[in-house]
């Protein structure tokens, strides 16, 4: 479903270029669940936003169900995230001004995949019936988590694709929102790519994946 | 379509969340819509009512034939040209005196009237038989009427005892305008056989050349583009618009700063949006429809607001145009679907130029652009060194224009160059004391105080400028008519000599009355007047007569003369001439001009130049005896008395009583000033209204950026709070600190204000109405003006500083909860 060729990605700073990404070569099949792991600075993040679409690469090839990232302009790579995948951060990024509900349903129906019945039992199972009506502002960090990843995995997307979400939550909670997001996913046979520090954590996903010096290790 | 509508639903749920903020932009696009378009309705309702006195029956808008002297030429031409093919009209033109009220009267001959005076009241065919046979019906416009205190249908008579025919409404008639048939017309105006001029049709048959007809007793004026009335009150409206261009741009200031920070803290939501999947492209023509959706929302409001802002100004506007220009304006607001349109326009238009910076910001905003504010600090100074040239640039422009212009749109440009030069100079002035400021400063929370307010400042320079802006134009324009004020009312003493005016019906009832006078022994001496309508290098002119008096030796407001020039003028070879004549024809002393008279052309040497304020006429004052010597015809109803003060209120209702006269027709000194003062401020009434209505923007600019910026300002002041200021003083600092830049601000504006006023009185005032004011500083005034702006500052700062004096704890925590 997801396979990433000889990918490259450099960035300029202080006046020199520095390669983040060196030839990284990565395969996620659908229903799979993959931890990327990684030293502060590996590219862990970039190699994630390559794959959502967000920037681009500078070689290689990123093909997702048989779509050619490098083929599609802005608006192109816009539908590909809104259609076909779920993005989740560690800052959240709930919409301030939208309730529980409308963040929730937000992407499935700017997608035009709105399915009430599993925008409910998302609800029910990332235990948000209480909070439908409040803003982001009025919860705590596990429950902006929980509605990240509600809106991500509500237009059933292919990929999932999380960016440390637990990095701002404890332990506890960590656990909790990541055994939500793989119990969802398997619910929904979509693969899941996770970027996180914690060894601990990426140990409960399917496969384990290092990237090192800008390559998979 | 519902992804976009569910994407501008999403950016729409920001302003639910921040109504206040939603508030703001649309108060400042309100008030620069409702502002502009006022002053817009206002200027179109004047236009409107020029173009209906142009195409009243031979306006400048149509071809005509008149004679070279202007006075006017024998029936006969009229037949011989028409039977030599010219497709001409006749039209006679003279006053009528109605009730002691002097109207406009136009004789016409329906049925030569050419076609293209089509915009004219059309005299149907089921009419002209009623028009034209007597008694005759004469046309007013339902002003008129109300004016005459008549119905349709009724006849009055004129002060010459002519009983006039009935009246008929006519819409499309300018107030103060009577029409009848050219025979009834020659018999009140006694002008048998006699016609004034000829309008000229557009036919294409050929024709004998004129002069093979006429001599050279006509010539032919070409149809003008551009009225008389026009021309003249340019001047008025150019003014006004300067003014709703102000305004429109303080409340702009508004929009720009809530857009700003909008956009500021909508960038996680829009980065979010381009995360899920909306491309950048439709968040880009969301983001636009969004703007324009309540552009076209306040634009709306602006509109009405607007409207009624016309409607209550229109009464002083008219009665300005009307005492400056005599232009007839009628009360009633009527507006054009084009005005709606515009104003529509114009808020959509303001809007997006208030928003572009932030529009432009959000089209090249890559989607992983960091969401938190940018590092200003640094961007702060390279704007301030970019602002700062281009002030210096402005300047320079301001300079030139002054130097080499010689128009009234260079005045207003040079006034245009400066405020934008001092606008974009602003935050430079207030950056560099705010630092002598930092460098003076000891204590740690003093060092904080003014540190944080350069920090600040890009944040609320926008509202500063507005304030700057306001404040300046309120000095300038305040000083100049508190200069003119004062001029005028020395120059009212002079002209305003005599202690009682009278006004005859006739010049017989005027003999009757000066014969029984003279037996009187409280009358001093009675001061004969009257003024005669001439031509002057194209223009029309007044040529006054002076008697040989003390009175006026003593008081005329000559302001420059020869020595012997009263005694010269006695002589009857001699003139003053008007300060705005001499200006307009860059004449001076021991120039002659040569003033076209029924006797030929009558040569006058320039004696003496005086002031004339208020009056849009060219004048040249002459001897009395010489002017009704030149000028035979002229009516002689208006004089003079001097008379012993006491006996001044007896013998006016002694007057009154015997000669059967009204309050219009015979009045003191004391009344006539009272009026000319009464007109005099009406004149500034709406100058003064639009000034109050920009400092009142200003206000509320200054009030937005602060509540907008308040929310901002909590991570500043949190930590602050965190380590032992309460509240209440962080409130305290924080009002200082706007009441400082406010008043660095305003003493800033007030030598600006002070230059803006010279600009008006020597540049503007010169080019626009052809005198010159002596510039005067009033201090007082200055005072009080700079107490307005900083109780506007005040009352903007009081309701943030409230806010922030009673903010629960918990907000305060949350601004650590939230660091990242």
């Amino acid at each position: 479903m997801l396979e990433v060729t000889g990918l490259k990605k450099s960035y300029r700073s202080a006046g020199e270029d520095i390669a983040v990404l060196r030839g990284v070569n990565l395969a996620v099949a659908a229903g799979e669940s993959v931890a990327l792991t990684g030293e502060s600075g590996s590219g862990k993040s970039t190699l994630l936003h390559l794959i959502a679409g967000l920037d681009a690469a500078d070689g290689g090839e990123i093909i997702l169900d048989g779509t050619r990232l490098s083929e599609l302009g802005d608006a192109g790579r816009a539908a590909l995230r809104r259609d076909r995948l779920g993005l989740v951060f560690q800052q959240f990024n709930l919409i301030p001004s939208l309730t529980v509900l409308d963040n929730l349903t937000f992407q499935s129906r700017i997608a035009g995949r709105d399915d009430p019945k599993w925008h409910d039992e998302l609800v029910e199972r990332l235990g948000l019936v209480r909070l439908l009506k409040r803003y982001p502002e009025q919860l705590s960090g596990g429950q902006q988590q929980r509605v990240a990843i509600g809106r991500a995995l509500a237009p059933k997307p292919l990929l999932l694709l999380a960016d440390e979400p637990t990095g701002n939550l404890d332990e506890e909670t960590a656990d909790e929102v990541l055994a939500l997001a793989r119990d969802l996913v398997a619910r929904t046979g979509c693969g899941f790519l996770m970027v996180t520090h914690s060894a601990r954590l990426a140990a409960t996903l399917d496969r384990q994946v290092n990237l090192h010096a800008g390559v998979i290790a | 379509m519902s992804r976009v509508l569910w994407t501008l639903a999403v950016l729409l749920s920001h302003w639910r969340r921040h109504p206040m903020q939603l508030a703001t932009l649309l108060i400042g696009l309100i008030a620069a819509t409702a502002l502009w378009s006022g002053v817009q309705a206002l200027n179109q309702q004047a236009r409107n009512a020029y173009d209906r006195a142009a195409a009243t029956f031979g306006g400048s808008r149509t071809a005509m034939l008149i004679s070279r002297d202007g006075t006017g030429f024998p029936q006969q031409l009229f037949v011989d040209l028409r039977r030599a093919g010219w497709p001409v009209s006749p039209v006679v033109e003279g006053r009528v005196q109605i009730g002691g009220r002097s109207y406009r009267l136009l004789g016409i001959e329906p049925v030569t009237l050419p076609g293209e005076v089509s915009t004219a009241p059309v005299i149907g065919r089921t009419d002209l038989q009623s028009f034209v046979t007597p008694p005759g019906e004469m046309l007013a416009a339902p002003e008129t009427l109300t004016d005459l205190g008549l119905k349709e249908g009724e006849q009055s008579s004129s002060n010459g005892g002519v009983l006039l025919p009935p009246l008929r409404v006519q819409p499309q008639l300018v107030p103060g305008v009577l029409v009848v048939d050219i025979g009834i017309a020659q018999q009140i105006l006694r002008m048998p056989d006699r016609i004034s001029r000829l309008m000229v049709g557009k036919s294409g048959a050929r024709r004998a050349p004129l002069e093979s007809i006429a001599g050279d007793r006509l010539r032919l004026v070409e149809p003008d583009a551009e009225t008389d009335l026009e021309r003249l009150t340019d001047s008025f409206h150019l003014n006004l618009t300067a003014f709703g261009l102000l305004s429109f741009f303080v409340g702009l200031f508004i929009v720009n700063s809530a857009i700003g920070l909008a956009f500021e803290q909508r960038l996680p939501m829009l980065r979010t949006l381009r995360a899920c999947g909306v491309s950048a492209r439709m968040l880009n023509s969301v983001l636009v429809a969004e703007l324009v959706s309540l552009a076209l929302l306040a634009g709306l409001v602006g509109l009405v607001c607007g409207y009624f802002i016309a409607a209550a100004l229109l009464p002083d506007v008219a009665a300005s145009l009307r005492g400056l220009y005599g232009a007839q304006i009628p009360g009633q607001l009527t507006l054009k679907a084009e005005w709606w349109l515009a104003g529509i326009a114009i808020s959509i238009l303001g809007a997006l130029a208030a928003a572009a910076a932030s529009l432009a910001k959000a089209i090249r905003m890559p989607v992983l652009a960091s969401a938190q504010p940018q590092a200003w600090q640094q961007a702060q100074r390279r704007w301030l060194v970019f602002q700062s040239a281009a002030a210096l640039a402005a300047f320079a422009v301001a300079g030139g224009l002054l130097w080499f212009g010689d128009s009234l749109l260079a005045g207003f440009a040079v006034l245009a160059a400066l405020m934008l030069g001092a606008a974009l100079i602003l935050p430079t002035i207030l950056e560099i004391a705010l630092a002598l400021g930092e460098r003076s400063a000891g204590q740690p929370v003093s060092i904080w105080f003014w540190a944080d307010s350069r920090q600040q400042l890009s944040g609320l320079s926008l509202a500063l400028m507005a304030l700057l802006l306001a404040l300046a134009v309120n000095v300038g324009v305040s000083t100049m008519v508190e200069s003119f004020s004062r001029t005028f009312l020395v120059w009212l003493d002079g002209r305003l000599a005599a202690d009682v005016y009278v006004n005859a019906t006739s010049d017989a009832q005027a003999a009757e009355m000066k014969a029984w006078l003279r037996g009187r022994s409280e009358i001093q001496a009675i001061l004969p007047g009257g003024r005669a309508d001439a031509q002057l290098a194209g223009m029309p002119i007044e040529v006054l007569g002076l008697p040989d008096q003390a009175t006026f030796r003593d008081n005329w407001p000559l302001l420059e003369s020869r020595s012997d020039g009263w005694d010269r003028l006695r002589a009857g070879d001699t003139c003053f001439a008007s300060e705005q004549l001499s200006r307009r024809l860059r004449l001076a002393i021991g120039d002659r001009i040569e003033v076209p008279a029924p006797g030929g052309n009558w040569s006058l040497e320039i004696v003496g130049i005086y002031a004339d304020y208020g009056n849009p006429k060219g004048q040249v004052a002459v001897n009395f005896a010489a002017l009704t010597r030149h000028f035979p015809e002229v009516p002689q109803t208006r004089f003079g008395l001097r008379v012993v003060p006491e006996a001044v209120p007896a013998l006016i209702a002694e007057l009154q009583r015997k000669f059967v006269l009204d309050d219009r027709s015979v009045a003191d000194q004391t009344t006539m000033k009272a009026e000319s003062r009464r007109i005099f401020n009406r004149t500034f009434s709406v100058t003064t209204a639009l000034n109050a209505f920009t400092l009142g923007v200003a206000g509320v600019a200054l009030l937005t950026s602060l509540l907008t910026l308040a929310n901002s300002r909590l991570p500043q002041l949190a930590p602050l709070w965190a380590i032992g200021l309460t509240r209440e003083k962080l409130a305290k600092i924080e009002l200082l600190k706007t009441m400082a830049m406010a008043l660095i601000t305003s003493l800033f504006a007030l030598p600006l204000g002070l230059l803006v006023a010279w600009c008006l009185l020597a540049v503007v005032n010169v080019k626009a109405f052809g005198w010159r004011l002596p510039f005067q500083v009033f201090p007082v005034q200055l005072v009080e003006l700079l107490g307005v702006a900083l109780a506007a500052a005040l009352g903007a700062a009081l309701l943030p500083v409230i806010r922030l004096a009673r903010m629960q704890p918990a907000s305060l925590i949350r601004i650590f909860a939230n660091e990242r």
